[in-house]
């Protein structure tokens, strides 16, 4: 997120000066500090692309059977079928976070722009953005000892009782509640404060004109923001959403202390048998990995890093659409 | 994040490594250390030997570093001038920077394999290579989370059948066979593994492998294998969380760490032996060292299958990889009174207060000090 808004600064301080008719010291020097600021945000995405890369190439060339578990005695199972089901347990538990996390985000936007009253807004607002502040290995901690277990004991299990025919509920329990839902949950709860902002930032930039038009043709409030606010806002919300998602995707310690990970494809909340994501395998297999190992996680991070890529470009590209 | 302290650390290790060669240098002109050749036999517990300065280089098993931290205290407190640095890399890279010179010792869960023998005669000064030094002995408990159940026996079928999955609920007739005297509940088992890759893994799958090849077919690993189930735990603080977090539950870790979970009492011959260091110690006494190595060499080949009585099978030993013989004798002096202490009474105290391992017995120690009274400079 921070790389976007500074690309964005710097774009236009940068057509500013090229515009500009005066042309004193000062602001040739500050020119060339932020056009040397956004050469090191370029430098370094290429440093990091070409380290993966470079460093990603053994595993890659290897031979499939040196790679994966078992790989150091010849039979692991090659790359792809290792960064399978990685790369699908990233995505779901983002999935899961963000489909849990963008309607709340949204109601709690449209309350702090439109219902709640200016202090209590404020003051809510700012909890919000407090979220974002703390680390995540403290939400790993939170989730693996407080939210996992009561869960397990009290949420969980009704699911799978009365909605076990569903093939997300289905299957056994848990006791110790450290399965993908909780991972999910504890992801939204860690992307909501970016998707709560950005959308709140939107909806309060609604054109008064088009809101007070709504009203004056007689629309309640719900319909005034159905039919201004929100077609308004729509861009930032998806913006807001993609910048959460790249979050979710690259979250490591929290996902790393809670899940109870599994090297399979499976699409069961509740179950011992999780699908990892990239980012919390490397930073679990990592300390004990030598050689090739390291190649091969190192691979599945450049997997991450274009996956990442790929979303913060559509986000971009969604939000150059009407807002921001 | 992870990669640039490890490389910030490797770095630093090799900064502190050329230093340490240049220091040892001086050391060699100042400090009259008498020829090896002069002590023979000579045994003497760490505290009465002149002290050294320096810094000693080793990596490897993390499995020992709460050991290591204890010995590095104990072993600084009586030698003010020397450091001993430890970087907790993992077994296989602590030999791998050990057979590369990069360090001076190695802290490994397993003892170098053959053809690592090979490559440490040429890594060492001389053509003696390396040896095994068992010095850290520790118990690995089989836990279990089940209100109303304090002591459980547990067969080697019942433990290999219960992790490989095929022994599904706790009133399975190969557990209660085994436990006349207590009911057992009708409920579901959820076994709880490491999900990294582990020593204590290793050495708990070569058990299975050991006791029950037919039940686990999986061999000995250090990473879990795919498609038996279970539940996957980060790291034994991790696993120990599960299994209190979740009824029915049962799961393997560092004894030091159970807490208050119950301790099943594992099968050995006719008799159900309880976890006690005694136990854990003998387990290296009833067991073989590895054929082909140097006659100082102590890597031992474990007999999980033991039956003999008092022994308790599950077991992890870690070792110290050190030369037989050095470049110079300031690293000579170093190694030898590091071993040294790490071995005594009081450095194997340390280690059980700090990291809960097993002291080894007086009769290995023994054996041991000879072993590394053999330390020299080459030449």
């Amino acid at each position: 997120m921070s790389t976007d808004i500074t690309d964005d600064i710097n774009r236009d301080t940068g057509d500013d000066f090229a515009s500009g008719q005066v042309n004193r010291v000062g602001d040739r020097v500050f020119s060339g500090m932020s056009r040397g600021a956004g050469l090191v945000i370029l430098v370094t995405l290429a440093g990091v692309a070409l380290f993966l890369i470079w460093r990603a190439l053994p595993a890659l060339t290897a031979d499939p059977s040196e790679i994966g578990p078992g790989g150091s005695e010849g039979n692991g199972s090659g790359f792809l079928p290792y960064v399978g089901t990685l790369v699908f347990g990233t995505v779901w538990a983002s999935v899961i976070a963000l489909s849990i996390a963008v309607p709340f985000g949204i109601a709690i936007a449209l309350f702090i722009s439109h219902y709640a009253p200016r202090r209590l807004s404020r003051t809510l607002g700012y909890v919000i953005d407090l979220l974002a502040a703390i680390p995540s290995v403290v939400y790993g901690l939170w989730g693996i000892f407080v939210l996992a277990p009561a869960m397990a004991k009290h949420v969980y299990p009704w699911f799978n009782d009365h909605l076990g025919f569903i093939p997300f509920f289905s299957g056994k329990v848990l006791a110790s509640g450290r399965s993908m839902a909780t991972v999910g949950l504890v992801l939204a709860v860690m992307i909501l404060p970016i998707i709560t902002a950005i959308s709140r930032e939107v909806f309060l930039q609604t054109p008064r004109l088009n809101e007070e038009a709504a009203l004056a043709l007689g629309a309640t409030r719900w319909e005034m923001i159905r039919i201004a606010v929100l077609p308004y806002g729509r861009s930032g919300v998806i913006s807001g959403a993609m910048l959460g998602l790249g979050r979710a995707l690259g979250e490591t310690m929290a996902v790393a202390l809670i899940l109870a990970p599994a090297n399979v494809y499976s699409f069961k909340l509740f179950t011992s048998q999780n699908p990892n994501t990239i980012a919390a395998n490397i930073a679990l297999q990592f300390p004990e990995s030598t050689g090739l190992e390291v190649n091969t996680l190192i691979a599945t991070g450049l997997v991450l890093f274009a996956i990442t890529l790929f979303v913060n470009v559509m986000s971009r590209r969604v939000s150059r659409g009407r807002v921001a | 994040m992870r990669i640039s302290s490890k490389r910030f650390i490797a770095g630093a290790m090799a900064a502190a490594f050329v230093l340490a060669s240049c220091g040892g240098d001086d050391d060699t002109t100042t400090t009259d250390a008498p020829p090896v050749t002069d002590t023979p036999g000579a045994t003497t517990p760490g505290s009465d030997m002149a002290p050294v300065s320096g810094t000693l280089v080793g990596a490897g098993s993390s499995a020992q570093a709460a050991a290591m931290a204890a010995w590095q205290a104990g072993f600084q407190a009586v030698n003010p001038d020397a450091t001993v640095e430890y970087d907790p890399i993992g077994s296989g890279g602590g030999r791998e920077q050990f057979l590369a010179g990069a360090t001076d010792f190695a802290g490994s869960d397993a003892y170098l394999k053959d053809e690592e023998y090979q490559t440490s005669i040429d890594r060492c000064a001389g053509d003696q290579g390396a040896i095994n030094l068992p010095h850290y002995i520790s118990p690995i408990a089989v836990a279990y989370n089940l209100p109303g159940v304090d002591a459980l026996n547990l067969t080697p079928a019942a433990i290999a059948g219960i992790f490989a999955g095929t022994i599904t609920n706790w009133s399975d007739s190969a557990i209660t066979d085994a436990n006349p005297d207590i009911t057992l509940p009708d409920e579901d088992i959820n076994p709880v593994h490491r999900s990294d890759e582990s020593g204590t893994t290793e050495n708990f799958t070569d058990y299975l492998s050991a006791v029950q090849p037919d039940v686990w077919t999986y061999g000995k690993v250090k990473a879990w294998p795919e498609g038996i189930g279970g539940e996957g735990a980060p790291q034994t603080s991790g696993v120990i969380q599960s299994l209190n977090a979740g009824e029915g539950s049962i799961g393997y870790a560092d004894a030091s760490q159970v807490g208050e979970l119950s301790v099943a009492l594992i099968g050995v011959g006719d008799s159900f032996v309880q976890y006690t260091p005694e136990a854990a110690a003998k387990s290296v006494e009833v067991s073989n060292r590895v054929e082909g190595r140097s006659p100082y060499d102590f890597g031992f080949e474990l007999d999980r299958t033991t039956t003999a009585a008092g022994v308790y099978p599950i077991t992890l030993v870690s070792y110290h990889i050190v030369c037989l013989q050095y470049e110079d004798q300031a690293k000579v002096d170093f190694v030898k009174s590091f071993m040294t202490y790490v071995g005594s009474q009081a450095g194997q105290a340390a280690a059980a207060a700090a990291a809960g391992s097993a002291p080894i017995s007086d009769d290995l120690r023994t054996q041991l000090l000879e072993s590394i009274d053999q330390i020299s400079v080459a030449g």
